[in-house]
């Protein structure tokens, strides 16, 4: 009986046909009836206070119903009881819609307008006028880098000498510098929201997870979790853009109060560079230093990271070099800058793709400096376990993930010396690098019922954001009950499910996976009880013998002990060669070989678009992604696809993607462990390092766009062949 | 909600009649003309559909070839007497936008296209290209993709276009037609430097109509080359282009032809490295020393001084591509 489509290559994307013909219904493309349409209006200063706002052209035009300010918004009780807390200062925490007069940057959210159709509010947001008294701000991270402050409690550590790096007889300090990039998923954030009763609310809404959004709307609002039904059916990418009640949300929410209709709110696609997230600008500072044999002595890694004036929002990008190779004296130093600019959030690989950058450029520079190949620096600074914790590794394959990646990447053909090959009148160059990501197994509960049909539906609260959750979910279960996977049902993205938490930091594979696995086996087991034996239970023949509809359980599944005892990481190594033009600076990536050491591959598939949008991601980020603000307006001028600059095909090559499909014996029953970050982290330095061997320019600073390596290269050519 | 009329009109005297209306806009593809709309830089009263003029023809004159300004940039590239005796314009047409830009994008529409300079694009900022005497936002602020020669203490915005270069580099005469019937300009005295009036693009004047273009029979189809160097392999518009067209006998330049985008408000003819190339035997060095002719005057500005050293760059590299010395 069993689908040998799963077993070789992987299931095909159990929504692909959906999606590819338009029918999968994402959050915007629910219609209830009366449902009318909201749109923001931004604020035109980045700093001060409201005086007044003009709404009565905007309110006389045709088809609006309502244009809400924080003049005649109704209270927000759970922003109210945040701050009743008299004399003391309003403590930090995210942004607080229509609270007060307050401007805290530009964009922000000071209005909505709704109307009878979208064009109209659209029209009518552009009437409202405010007076402003506008104060001095601060949107430069350069320029701001001495009110850094430490970040949270992790803000410092250190593991033997403080900078004994600087001892070491082989070492170097640079500086590296990424600029905020934006997750701008393709589908643009939504919201649909519609009170049925006076404490009772429907939202279709696109998030990354229905009961955290449930959870945070209940928070908001003060009603009971139990009233609000969460919607997110299909999500079309986000990369960590919606793993929080971002402020249109709120608008929607109060704004369908105050019309007493459901009210849609889709933010355009500019709206998308300032309202929902970014990952922070950041600057990093690497000391490092070696034996002459290419033993690490010790790394100090400091960071500072752009957050908001009114939230701390701390990733940590310093951790990579606390954890990432085998080093007995590692100092780290993470500072935040407050900026007049929304807050920063998750962006995949948060922290890690950042610090990764700084820590694979540093190694890579180490390499030159100690003309030791970059694969043998790493092995010989191979961790076998965790530095930080000293706990063994779940499983670790790194050393075979070098090798094999080595080999299909051509590693041989790379020359040692910088600036020394080339080919039909381009450079030539090779480079690695390499990512970790912790490997989280969180809880889960999954009901899985068996139809008398013989049809298996499974049913958990989960969101797939993209990455193929429910074609992983469903290869888990055919596997485990022994039948095909189009027998399986598979239902999420609805709050009324049994629990599941949100799809974030690569866990959901591991997490949900083990809930479905437990609740499969659970599920057959009764079967085989009720059938009174224990080979592969005939399902649909015992209901009929037992006279069942069906049989269902629900099943609560977490780890156990083995996470504490067990160091848990997935990890990635990227190999990249490029060609760059000697006299324009273009870079034009050639070749990528990702190799995954994450567990065992649930779902081959989908595991491999995984790894080729995060090299993607890691591309982009490493040669064209910036956000650039005009810091005399404290505003974006790049807040558009054709200023904003992804990859697109003609930039990306081939990309293999290969796994070491090794399970770890202890984070969970499949033996799986999460890839979604460790695609992108690591990628970026990967491509910086191939850029250094092809041209001997080391750029420090992403992008790595052609104006910061003309020049330049006359020498190269010079030095090279 | 802004109202706008909307005709189309069958004959070119009636789209004549149409445009000379007050607040009356061309719509050709739209694919410029619907952004700025929707981002409020223009705001028409009557849209003039033009598409259904005849003005879609690729035909040959006894001197050279005739381009309809309907005629769509995808088709243009691909036509097989653009390929045959303009590989050049072909070229230029292809480095620019995507496919599907191309698909919908007319000739008449690519040479009136508005510069991406994103204060130009941005109402809240100053621009004086956008709104007379408001002040230039970009001479101070972000302008890695502005200007390097012809700028004016009004604007250092750049002519985004591709396709206009290569026209600029094969000595194209415009078409026009307007109510007292038709004239014809050279293709490098259509556009304009900003000076004091940035918010003329060109020399049409508002009651005209672009009814194609003529390039004059050349021998340069063998020898040119369109260079693009941008920040991405598509879709991304230039940093520094350079069209290049050389007619050589025997290792030794005849004519020479040269163009640059991405560097002035208007296609850039590089004239007098043209001209000195005359009678000079096809090498590197001498390309690098027409390539430094071609940057006197240029200045740069915060953040495009790098365009000071990829102009000559890219001028060396498409002449080497041209010449078949790469
Ligand atoms: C994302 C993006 C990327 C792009 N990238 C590039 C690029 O890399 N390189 C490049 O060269 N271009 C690029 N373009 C621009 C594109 O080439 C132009 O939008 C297109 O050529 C305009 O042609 P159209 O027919 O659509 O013009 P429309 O938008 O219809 O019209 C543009 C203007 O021309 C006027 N007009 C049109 N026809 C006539 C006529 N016959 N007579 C008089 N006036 C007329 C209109 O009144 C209007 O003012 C890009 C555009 C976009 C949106």
């Amino acid at each position: 009986m069993k689908d040998s489509a799963i077993n070789k290559e992987g299931l095909s994307r159990i929504d692909g046909r959906l999606k590819v013909t338009g029918a999968a219904r994402y959050s915007a493309e629910y219609t209830p009836a009366g449902m009318v349409y909201g749109v923001l209006v931004g604020s035109t200063i980045t700093k001060g206070s409201i005086r007044s706002i003009d709404t009565k052209a905007a309110e006389k035009a045709p088809g609006v119903l309502a244009v809400i300010s924080h003049f005649n918004c109704p209270k927000i009780p759970g922003y109210q009881i945040a701050s009743t807390e008299a004399g003391k200062p309003e403590p930090k925490g995210t942004y607080k819609l229509f609270y007060n007069n307050k401007i805290l940057f530009n964009g922000q959210p000071i209005a909505v307008v709704v109307a009878d159709t979208f064009e109209r509010a659209l029209f009518a947001a552009t009437l409202v006028k405010a007076q402003y008294t506008s104060q001095a701000y601060q949107t430069s991270l350069k320029n701001n880098t001495a009110s850094a402050f430490a970040a949270g409690e992790n803000g410092e550590s250190k593991r033997g000498t403080v900078a004994a790096w600087k001892t070491a007889p082989v070492k170097l300090e640079q500086e590296y510098v990424i600029p905020s990039e934006v997750h701008n998923p393709m589908e643009l954030h939504s919201i649909i929201a519609h009170w049925d009763a006076e404490d009772k609310l429907t939202v279709w809404d696109k998030t990354q997870g229905v009961k955290d959004t449930q959870d945070g709307i209940a928070n908001i609002f003060k009603i009971p979790k139990e009233n609000i039904q969460v919607n997110s059916k299909f999500v079309g990418g986000a990369f960590g853009s919606a793993l929080q009640v971002w402020p249109h949300e709120v608008a929607a929410i109060i704004a369908a109060r105050v019309v007493k209709r459901p009210v849609k709110l889709m933010l355009g696609r500019a709206d998308m560079f300032t309202s929902v997230g970014y990952r922070p600008h950041t600057w990093q500072k690497i000391g490092i230093g070696a034996t002459e044999d290419g033993k690490l002595v010790g790394i100090s890694h400091e960071a500072i990271g752009q957050t908001s004036t009114y939230e701390d929002f701390n990733e940590e990008p310093v951790s990579v070099s606390r954890s990432t190779y085998a080093c007995p004296n590692v100092n780290t130093n993470y500072k935040l800058t407050a900026l007049d600019i929304g807050s920063p959030t998750w962006m995949r690989g948060p922290g890690e793709a950042t610090g990764a950058f700084a820590l694979e450029s540093a190694l890579d520079e180490l390499s030159y400096a100690l003309n030791i190949d970059p694969i043998e620096l790493r092995l010989k600074n191979y961790a076998e376990t965790d530095p930080e914790s000293g706990k063994p590794f779940s499983s670790k394959y790194l050393n075979e993930a070098y090798k094999m990646g080595a080999d299909h990447i051509g590693w041989t053909d790379r020359s040692p010396k910088p600036a020394s090959v080339t080919k039909d009148g381009w450079l030539i160059g090779y480079g690695m690098g390499g990512g970790m990501f912790g490997a989280y197994r969180d809880q889960a509960t999954c009901r899985a019922v068996m139809i008398a049909d013989g049809t298996l539906l499974l049913q958990t609260a989960v969101s797939d954001i993209g990455p193929g959750t429910g074609t992983a979910m469903v290869s888990i279960a055919a596997e485990i009950m022994d039948i095909p996977a189009g027998k399986i049902r598979f239902e999420m993205g609805d709050s009324s499910l049994p629990y599941a938490p949100s799809q974030g930091g690569s866990s959901i594979t591991a997490t949900v996976g083990s809930a479905v696995n437990d609740a499969c086996k659970e599920l057959k087991e009764k079967f085989s009880q009720l059938a009174g034996n224990t080979e592969t239970p005939d399902y649909t023949k015992i209901l009929k013998d037992h006279n069942l509809s069906k049989l269902e359980v629900t099943t609560a599944s977490k780890g156990g002990d083995n996470m504490n005892k067990y160091a848990m990481y997935s990890w990635s190594v990227h190999f990249v060669k490029v060609c760059v033009h000697p006299t324009t600076g273009v870079v034009k990536v050639d070749k990528v070989v990702c190799v995954a050491d994450s567990g065992h591959i649930v779902s081959p598939k989908t595991a491999r678009s995984q790894i080729v949008g995060g090299a993607i991601g890691g591309i982009g980020m490493a040669l064209m992604e910036e956000v650039i603000i005009d810091h005399r307006y404290g505003k974006l001028v790049n807040n558009n696809f054709a200023d904003y600059h992804i990859p697109v095909n003609a930039d990306i090559p081939q990309i293999e993607a290969l796994f070491i499909n090794k399970p770890d014996p202890y984070i969970n029953p499949m033996g799986a462990k999460g890839m979604g970050e460790i695609a992108l982290i690591g990628m970026a330095g990967a491509v910086a390092n191939a850029v250094y061997n092809a041209t001997g320019k080391r750029i420090r600073q992403l992008p790595i766009t052609p104006d910061k390596l003309i020049g330049i290269n006359q020498s190269a050519m010079v030095n090279g062949s | 909600m802004k109202q706008f009329q909307y005709t189309r009109p069958s004959t070119q005297q009636m789209a004549l009649d149409a445009i000379s209306k007050p607040g009356a806009k061309i719509i050709a593809g739209g694919t410029n003309l619907v952004d700025l709309m929707k981002r409020g830089v223009t705001a028409p009263d009557k849209l003039v559909d033009i598409n259904h003029l005849p003005l879609k023809n690729i035909t040959p004159t006894h001197t050279g070839l005739h381009i309809g300004s309907l005629a769509l940039n995808s088709v243009v590239s691909e036509n097989e007497l653009v390929l045959q005796k303009f590989p050049l314009l072909s070229m230029a047409l292809k480095a620019g936008a995507s496919p599907q830009l191309r698909n919908m994008a007319t000739v008449g529409g690519n040479m009136m296209q508005r510069t991406r300079c994103t204060y130009f694009y941005d109402t809240t900022m100053p621009c004086n290209k956008r709104e007379p005497g408001t002040g230039c936002g970009a001479m101070e602020g972000f302008n890695r993709m502005h200007a390097i020669f012809g700028t004016s203490n009004q604007c250092i915005a750049v002519n985004p276009s591709d396709m206009c270069v290569g026209l600029a580099a094969l000595d194209a005469v415009v078409i026009i037609a307007g109510r007292k019937g038709e004239r014809r300009i050279p293709f490098t005295e259509f556009h304009r430097l900003p000076e004091d009036h940035p918010e003329i693009d060109n020399h049409l004047a508002k009651d005209e109509l672009i009814i194609g273009v003529e390039i004059p029979d050349n021998n340069f189809a063998k020898n040119s080359y369109y260079l693009k160097v941008r920040d991405r392999q598509s879709y991304a518009f230039a940093l520094v282009s350079v069209a290049a067209a050389l007619d050589i006998d025997n290792g030794v330049i005849k004519k020479a032809r040269l163009a640059m985008g991405g560097v002035a408000h208007k296609p850039w003819r590089l004239f007098d490295a043209e001209k000195w190339l005359i009678g000079k035997p096809i090498s590197e060095e001498n390309f690098k020393q027409a390539a430094q002719m071609a940057m006197a005057g240029a200045k740069g500005y915060e953040y495009n001084s790098f365009k000071l050293n990829l102009a000559p760059a890219t001028i060396n590299e498409a002449l080497k591509h041209a010449a078949g010395l790469v």
